[in-house]
């Protein structure tokens, strides 16, 4: 792979792409970072952390398999603790690929093209790593199976009005469907890699696997209706998923779960935090290999207003869980928002709010949002925030509910932070193994954004 | 008699030349052509009338049989299979089926509307002749190619040569079967 000079001027704060990009220069800058034989320090660091961490995770889910999930920090009654808090926290950062991917996709916004292809990649793996958790959460988890309706000699069946049987549906369907979509996305850059690469074995790897595309007039024709269509069932599955997810609550009686905003409030929060994500994702990426060009301010601009919009839903919904539970007058709501706020967990409730609600405020001035350091360290902010938020409706809702005698305070175990640690070791090992792989932005549908891609119509005389 | 050559392919360097071509030659007569490019035009849609395609229904039949799988699956579980009485209720319970039905519903049509688009394309295909011609890698980097078929019946080597010829492009190549 030559490596050409970039020609590429730098880009105008409202452009989407840069000027100066050809066909061609933008086919090999994305498909360099694949291609290439150097592979950057920040690469070989990222990956080594990724992998480090991912030892961890192994070792605590041995040490779990071994000893049974007591390891965990898991009493009664809070019995969820940490594992259903992770869970929550990485499906809701899956949802904001999907909706990058299928809902921009439907409204026209042209600006996803450059960001899509890496923010569905992160809700695959992020959506990889919410699923490690119910599975070891289950106690046996080689016995996963069970949540399945099969024929079986026990003759016995999964009990369908459960929400947590729904979540097993709901969240296999959406890690599916969110491959099938991104698998799909990756078709016509499989082939740009495969008539690109020099390397014997990657030709024959990409070959496999772009499955003969070559951009066929025809082909192209009904891809375009597969995405749209595939956008257009994701679109409604992405919304569920999180509802279902927080059905696993409101279904619930338990005081600070029982309400009927959760499921906005749920989406609203999992998107939030998913461009939080993106965000952290896309700022280190673009200024080490260089795509300032392609995933320019102007994205990232957005992206914080995504972000900052999503916030104030979230912080609506603060405002609307506290007024329902003193408007409802119903005793143990009112006592469970209570102890939140100044109860043993006031701490963890009173961060979230500053991560999620007040320092997010300052995403409204152009100031912060122009500067990528600083969105980097907001995004953090906010994941933090985000992850607090669903420590506390879990851990603080069980640990005091209707009885006073059965109160009891969640304390994590060291192997409780090993197997969070760890699914963000699992992440970025899947992560940056898809950067080194897979082209990380869209190569066709930039083309598409350059002013050339325009077929320019003869004048009818 | 077997045709020696798959066809004939002209190359361009930009998609409003490759659609201007592709029109010169619908308009020419000719019917067995296909165009190629980095990525979806829009205007080549046009050109070489593709506008309908059998995947919106494939992906409704796959969503309807979705639906009613999931919705089956569930009453004949709960009602027939493993009826449990909780307290009275109603054991066809169907609003509590709604999300599993909803979520097979996605499932079933995503997945057939992967499988109707591989269908449909005819892929995988590993073989195809355009790949002989070696300046086709550049169909997925940065140029643009029309390709006429030999089993069109307006196909005459020269005659279709001269023709592409015309539309001027970069380059015209036979595209070895």
């Amino acid at each position: 792979m030559p490596d050409e000079p970039q020609v590429v001027e730098p880009p105008e704060p409202k452009q989407l792409i840069a000027p100066g990009y050809t066909f061609g220069s933008v086919t090999d800058q994305i498909a360099t970072v694949v291609l290439t034989g150097r592979t950057p320090v920040f690469w070989l660091a990222c990956f080594s952390v990724g992998l480090a961490l991912l030892f961890l995770f192994l070792y605590a889910v041995a040490l779990l398999l071994a000893k049974g999930v007591g390891i965990w920090g898991i009493r009664v009654p809070v019995m969820w603790g940490f594992a259903i808090t992770n869970f929550v926290w990485w499906i809701g950062i899956g949802h904001a690929g999907t909706l990058i991917s299928a809902i921009l996709l439907l409204l026209n916004q042209r600006w996803r093209n450059s960001i899509n292809r890496f923010a569905e990649a992160m809700t695959l793996f992020a959506v990889a790593c919410a699923g490690m958790f119910p599975l070891l959460h289950l106690g046996r988890p080689w016995l996963f199976y069970w949540l399945f309706p099969y024929p079986n000699t026990m003759n016995v069946q999964p009990q369908f009005r459960s929400p947590l049987v729904w979540d097993v549906f709901a969240v296999s369907t959406y890690a599916t469907v969110s491959f099938l979509f991104w698998f799909v996305g990756l078709l016509p850059d499989l082939a740009t890699l495969r008539d690109r690469t020099l390397n014997r074995f990657a030709r024959f790897a990409y070959g496999i696997l772009a499955m003969g595309w070559r951009g066929s007039a025809r082909h192209w024709s009904i891809y375009e209706t597969a995405s749209l269509l595939l956008a257009g069932l994701a679109t409604p599955l992405v919304l569920s998923v999180h509802t279902v997810v927080s059905f696993d609550f409101t279904i619930a009686i338990v005081p600070g779960w029982h309400s009927t905003f959760f499921p906005p409030y749920f989406v609203a929060g999992a998107i939030y935090s998913g461009f939080a994500m993106v965000l952290a994702l896309a700022i280190p990426l673009r200024a080490v290999y260089g795509l300032q060009g392609l995933i320019t301010d102007k994205h990232l601009d957005n992206s914080a207003k995504v972000m900052l919009a999503t916030g104030l839903i979230v912080a609506y919904a603060y405002i609307l869980e506290t007024f329902t539970a003193w408007y409802s007058g119903n005793v143990y709501e009112g006592a469970a928002i209570w102890n939140r706020m100044t109860g043993p967990y006031a701490p963890a409730y009173w961060m979230l709010i500053s991560c999620n609600i007040i320092l997010p405020q300052a995403l409204w001035f152009k100031s912060i949002r122009s500067r990528p350091v600083l969105l980097f360290i907001w995004s953090m902010i906010v994941l933090t925030g985000m992850w607090l938020e669903r420590y506390v409706i879990i851990v603080s809702s069980l640990a005091q509910d209707f009885l006073t005698s059965s109160w009891s305070i969640f304390v994590p175990t060291r192997w409780d932070w090993a197997t969070y640690f760890g699914t963000i070791g699992l992440f970025l090992f899947l992560f940056f193994a898809f950067i080194r792989l897979l082209p990380m932005i869209s190569i066709f549908e930039v083309r598409t954004l350059l002013p050339q891609a325009k077929v320019e119509e003869e004048v009818q005389g | 008699m077997i045709k020696p050559i798959y066809g004939l392919m002209a190359e361009f360097d930009n998609p409003t030349s490759l659609v201007n071509a592709a029109r010169a030659a619908r308009e020419k007569g000719y019917r067995r052509l296909d165009a190629y490019s980095p990525f979806p035009i829009e205007e080549l849609t046009d050109a070489l009338h593709l506008h309908h395609n059998k995947l919106p229904l494939i992906v409704l039949c796959g969503g309807i049989l979705g639906g009613l799988t999931g919705f089956l699956l569930q009453y004949y579980i709960t009602v027939i299979d493993f009826p449990i009485n909780i307290g009275g209720r109603p054991l066809d319970s169907w609003p509590a089926y709604i999300i599993i039905t909803f979520e097979l519903t996605i499932l079933f049509g995503a997945i057939s509307a992967v499988l109707g688009l591989l269908g449909l394309c005819g892929l995988p295909m590993p073989y195809h002749p355009t790949f002989n011609v070696p300046r086709f890698a550049l169909a997925s980097r940065n140029r643009f190619f029309l390709c006429i078929e030999a089993r069109d019946p307006l196909f005459d080597h020269d005659q279709t040569s001269a023709f592409l010829e015309t539309l001027e492009p970069r380059e015209v190549s036979e595209v070895a079967n």
